[in-house]
């Protein structure tokens, strides 16, 4: 993983396999810490289950034998300073938080994260997504329902509409002056 | 400094996407666009899935192709990420390996466009030995 942009793909798509109506994408810059925080109401994980996924030989998928997502995300922070942690609950869904050193020499680019949230909304139609971007006071909330509903019966995963998002998100991210 | 767009520029492009798109399909079926599906997990975010998706999106959007693309999970083909697979208007979906950059301008220009097939393609199904034997 190159940048902190695909970590957020991979865990969004996890929240997307586990059948999950609404994801949230909440990032926090304050100070000298980055947090990621996604919440999702898929079909959540038993205790134990929550225990092995950091174990990057547990995958509940059966194409593969390796789970590396969840492992290689918490490196990232871990080498930052900071920790990843999941809280999830059978039939409610699970919550991961991560949080980073934001200014740590070890910390990853966060890459093109404008491109990432768009595909992200765009590419799995059938999970809305709310994302939030606080810099310290300020924040800029991008509601997929909300784009649905002013798209009416224009499908959504047009190339043209992937394209609008991804140039809103980078002029209101621009306006925010966030760091990364 | 120009206007930072907001969702109000969306509705104004909606009313234009509407025009075209209803235009060429009137009886709404999604069915006649072609579709893309990006495998888009770990092992495909790290070969580079994001970068391919987003160049097709790109040329997509450039060469005005009314394609849907989405993302998928694990198709199980590790070994040949970034996978896509590009289903046309009534035809079998088709699954190819190995796209980076090149490819995928290829996949677009001569497959999306013109429905010639192209280098990388992994069989999925024995769809066709299976209908032989039962003939």
């Amino acid at each position: 993983m190159k940048d902190l942009s695909m970590h957020i793909t991979d865990i969004v798509q996890n929240s997307v396999r586990a059948k999950a109506k609404l994801v949230e994408l909440i990032i926090n810059e304050t100070g000298d810490q980055l947090s990621f925080t996604f919440v999702d109401d898929g079909c959540g994980m038993d205790e134990e289950t929550v225990k092995k996924v950091s174990d990057p030989f547990y995958t509940s998928r059966t194409t593969r034998k390796v789970g590396l997502g969840i492992p290689l995300f918490t490196q990232s922070a871990e080498q930052t300073g900071g920790e990843l942690k999941i809280s999830s609950t059978i039939g409610k869904g699970t919550t991961v938080e991560v949080r980073l050193g934001l200014n740590h020499i070890d910390r990853p680019p966060m890459g093109d994260l404008p491109s990432t949230v768009a595909m992200l909304i765009t590419g799995n139609p059938e999970t809305e997504m709310i994302f939030t971007y606080n810099k310290e006071e300020e924040k800029f909330v991008l509601d997929s329902r909300e784009v649905k509903e002013i798209l009416g019966d224009v499908d959504i995963r047009l190339p043209q509409v992937t394209s609008f998002l991804k140039e809103m998100i980078a002029e209101n991210l621009k306006e925010l002056n966030t760091t990364i | 400094m120009s206007k930072v767009k907001s969702l109000a520029d969306l509705r104004k492009m909606k009313d234009e996407l509407q025009s075209k798109v209803h235009l060429r399909e009137q009886s709404d079926n999604p069915e006649k666009l072609v579709q893309v599906k990006v495998s888009m997990a770990t092992c495909g975010i790290a070969s580079g899935a994001k970068e391919i998706m987003n160049y097709m999106i790109d040329e997509m959007d450039n060469q005005a192709i009314e394609a849907l693309v989405t993302q998928t999970g694990c198709m199980g083909f590790c070994h040949a990420e970034p996978t896509i697979e590009v289903t046309l208007p009534n035809n079998a979906p088709i699954v190819y390996g190995h796209v980076d950059q090149k490819r995928a301008e290829e996949i677009i220009n001569k497959y999306i466009i013109r429905g010639e097939l192209v280098d990388g393609i992994i069989p999925v199904n024995y769809e066709t030995v299976k209908e032989n034997k039962n003939d």
